[in-house]
C-alpha cells in the first residue's frame, strides 16, 4: 500500500515536472507573440495619422520636419538594395566554400577552414561596420572619385561577410546530408568528381542550400550596425551602387535615441519595426518549410 | 567512339573539373583573407592604444583620452545578466524537446518559434526590449533591461546547442537507467544532463561571445553614451564595449582624434569575443576527441 502511494507521487512529480518544462520550452513561442504585441503597442498609434499605404509606399521620409512626413518606401528599398548586392557576394562564396568543406578540402584544412567560418560568425557587427568605415570606405571614394565611401557597394561587402558564415554552414550540413550511394554510384558510372558536385550532389542537397541562402537574406536584412555605419545614411530611394542609402534597420538605430517619447516619430519607428519582423518572420518560415518539406529526400526515397 | 576524341572529351571534363576546384578553393581563400585581413589590420593599429590605463581607467576629456574600464564592466555585466537568463529555461527547453516532446505537434510549434525567434533582427529585439521591459515595466534603460533582451536574443542558440548536446548522450544509457527502475526525471538529472554537460557549456561559451558583441538590443535598453560611474545596481546604466565602438566612431566633433581609442576598443571587443569562441571551438573539439562511447 505504502509502495503504491509512493508510485502516485512519483507519478505525480513527474507529470509536473512535463508539464513544467513544457511551459519554459513554450516560452520561446510566447516571447515571439510578446514581441509583436510590443512591436504593435508602440507601432500601431501612427496609422491614426497617416495610412498604412502611405507608410509603406510613401517616398519621404522627414520624421524630425513640421508636418512630419513617415514614408519609409526608401528605407525599404535601401535594405532591398544592400541585401540584394550582399547576396550576390556572399551566396556564391558562401556555397562553393561548403563544397570545399564537405567535398574537397583535406581533412586537415577543413577543420581549419570551419574554425575560421566559425569565428567570422563571430565578428560583433559593429567591428565590421568599424572596418567598413575606417578601410573599405576611404578605398572607395579614392579609387572610384565618389563624394562618399559609405554607401551600397561598402554596406552589401561588409553585410556578404556576416551572412557568409550562415550559408556556408547550412549548406555544408546539407551536403553532408547526400548519402554516400549517390555518390559512389556517380563515380561508377564513371563521372568525374565535378560532374559528381554539379549534377548529384549539388540537386540533392538544394533544399538545403535555398534554406540557407534565405538565412542568410534575412540575416542581411535584419543586420544593424554594419548599415547604420557604412549604408551612408541618406534616405532616398538610390540611383547608382555608389550611392547612399538608409536601411530599415539603421533608421530605427539612428533615430529612436532622438525621437521624443511616443511621439509620431517614435511610433513610426515602431512601425519601421513591425515591417522588419514581419519581412524576416516570413523569411524563416519559407526557410522552415523547405527544410521540413524536402527533408525526406535520401536513398529512402529512391 | 574512337580513342582521339574520348581523350579530348576527357581532357575538357577534367578541364571544367580543374576550373570548379579551382573557384572553390578561391572562394575558400577569399573568406580565409577576409578574416585574416580584418584582424590583422585591427591589431596593427591596435595594440599600441592597449596600455594599463586604457585597460583600468575611465575616460576622461569628454570621451578623448583616458580608458575604456567602466565599458568593460558593463559588458561584463550585460553578459553575465544574459546568460544567466538564457542558459536555464534554454537547458529546460532542450530536455523538453529532446526527451519529453520528441515528435508530435507541440514540439512542431515550439521548434518553428525558436528558429523564428533566432531570426529576428538584433534591433527588434531593441524596440521590444524598449517597449517591455524600459516602458512597459518601468525599468528605465538599465543593466537589467539590457541583460534580458539580451538573454532572449541568445536563448535559440543556446537551446540548439544544448538539445545537440542532450541528443549526443547514447540512448543506451537511458535504457540502462530506466531499467533500474530509475525515475525519468532522476535518469535526465542524474544521466542525461552530466554526460551532456561539457556540450552545453559549449553551447553557453558561444552565446556569452555572441550576447558580448551585440549592439543594437542593448542602445535602447541599457547602454549609456558615458559614465564615469561604475554601476551599483542592476537598474543602472552602463557603458558597453560595443556601442563605445559605435558612439566614438560615429558621433562627435573629435571622430579622428580618437582613432587610436577606438581601435584599441575593438581590439580589445574581438579579443574579448574571438578568445571566448576559440575557447569554445577547442573545448568541442576535446569533447569529440575524448568521447568515450
Amino acid at each position: 500500500m505504502k509502495n503504491r502511494k509512493h508510485s502516485l507521487t512519483k507519478r505525480v512529480k513527474e507529470i509536473a515536472i512535463r508539464n513544467l518544462f513544457g511551459f519554459f520550452a513554450f516560452l520561446s513561442v510566447l516571447l515571439l507573440g510578446l514581441i509583436l504585441v510590443f512591436l504593435f503597442r508602440e507601432g500601431i498609434p501612427l496609422f491614426k495619422q497617416i495610412s498604412v499605404a502611405d507608410f509603406l509606399f510613401g517616398t519621404a521620409w522627414y520624421p524630425t520636419y513640421e508636418p512630419p512626413e513617415y514614408g519609409i518606401w526608401p528605407l525599404i528599398v535601401g535594405s532591398l538594395a544592400v541585401t540584394f548586392f550582399a547576396c550576390l557576394i556572399a551566396v556564391p562564396l558562401g556555397i562553393l566554400s561548403a563544397v570545399y568543406i564537405a567535398e574537397i578540402a583535406p581533412a586537415g584544412i577543413k577543420e581549419i577552414l570551419k574554425s575560421i567560418i566559425e569565428l567570422l560568425a563571430g565578428l560583433p557587427s559593429v567591428v565590421l561596420g568599424f572596418f567598413g568605415m575606417v578601410i573599405v570606405g576611404p578605398w572607395l571614394q579614392e579609387t572610384f572619385d565618389l563624394p562618399t565611401g559609405l554607401n551600397i557597394v561598402n554596406a552589401a561587402v561588409m553585410l556578404a561577410i556576416m551572412a557568409i558564415p550562415t550559408i556556408s554552414s547550412i549548406s555544408e550540413d546539407a551536403l553532408y546530408a547526400v548519402p554516400r550511394e549517390f555518390k559512389e554510384a556517380s563515380y561508377a558510372l564513371g563521372a568525374t568528381r565535378y560532374e559528381t558536385i554539379i549534377r548529384v550532389i549539388i540537386p540533392a542537397a538544394l533544399s538545403g542550400i535555398s534554406t540557407a541562402v534565405i538565412l542568410g537574406m534575412a540575416r542581411a536584412i535584419g543586420e544593424t550596425m554594419v548599415v547604420l555605419m557604412v549604408a551612408g545614411g541618406a534616405a532616398a530611394i538610390p540611383e547608382s551602387i555608389f550611392d547612399a542609402v538608409r536601411p530599415m534597420t539603421a533608421s530605427i538605430a539612428a533615430e529612436m535615441g532622438e525621437a521624443p517619447f511616443r511621439s509620431g516619430h517614435y511610433h513610426a519607428l515602431f512601425a519601421t519595426g513591425i515591417v522588419l519582423f514581419m519581412i524576416t518572420l516570413a523569411f524563416n518560415l519559407i526557410a522552415d518549410y523547405i527544410s521540413n518539406r524536402f527533408r525526406e529526400t535520401g536513398s529512402g526515397t529512391l | 567512339m574512337n580513342g582521339k576524341t574520348f581523350e579530348s572529351s576527357m581532357r575538357s571534363r577534367y578541364f571544367k573539373q580543374r576550373l570548379f576546384f579551382g573557384a572553390v578553393r578561391l572562394s575558400a581563400l577569399l573568406i580565409t583573407l577576409a578574416l585574416l585581413g580584418i584582424l590583422a589590420y585591427i591589431l596593427a593599429n591596435g595594440f599600441r592604444a592597449i596600455t594599463w590605463e586604457f585597460l583600468t581607467q575611465p575616460p576622461t576629456d569628454s570621451m578623448t583620452k583616458g580608458g575604456i574600464m567602466p565599458a568593460i564592466v558593463g559588458t561584463f555585466y550585460l553578459t553575465v545578466g544574459a546568460i544567466l537568463v538564457a542558459l536555464p529555461l534554454g537547458v529546460v527547453s532542450a530536455i523538453f524537446l529532446t526527451e519529453y516532446a520528441k515528435q508530435g505537434a507541440l514540439s512542431r510549434i515550439i521548434r518553428v518559434g525558436v528558429n523564428c525567434l533566432a531570426g529576428v533582427p538584433s534591433v527588434v529585439f531593441g524596440l521590444f526590449g524598449l517597449g517591455f521591459f524600459v516602458v512597459f515595466l518601468k525599468f528605465g534603460s538599465c543593466i537589467l533591461a539590457g541583460a534580458l533582451t539580451l538573454g532572449i536574443l541568445i536563448l535559440p542558440t543556446i537551446i540548439g546547442a544544448a538539445e545537440e548536446a542532450i541528443k549526443a548522450v547514447p540512448q543506451t544509457f537511458r535504457e540502462a537507467s530506466l531499467a533500474l527502475g530509475v525515475s525519468k526525471w532522476d535518469t535526465i538529472f542524474r544521466i542525461v544532463l552530466p554526460s551532456a554537460l561539457p556540450g552545453i557549456l559549449t553551447g553557453a561559451i558561444l552565446g556569452v561571445g555572441r550576447a558580448a558583441g551585440e549592439t543594437a538590443p542593448i542602445m535602447f535598453t541599457a547602454a549609456a553614451f558615458f559614465t564615469a560611474v561604475l554601476p551599483k545596481s542592476i537598474f543602472d546604466e552602463v557603458m558597453a564595449l560595443p556601442y563605445h565602438i559605435y558612439v566614438l566612431a560615429t558621433a562627435g566633433t573629435h571622430i579622428e582624434e580618437t582613432r587610436p581609442l577606438q581601435y584599441g576598443t575593438v581590439l580589445v571587443l574581438i579579443a574579448l569575443v574571438l578568445g571566448i569562441d576559440l575557447i569554445a571551438i577547442i573545448m568541442r573539439s576535446m569533447i569529440r576527441r575524448n568521447k568515450r562511447w
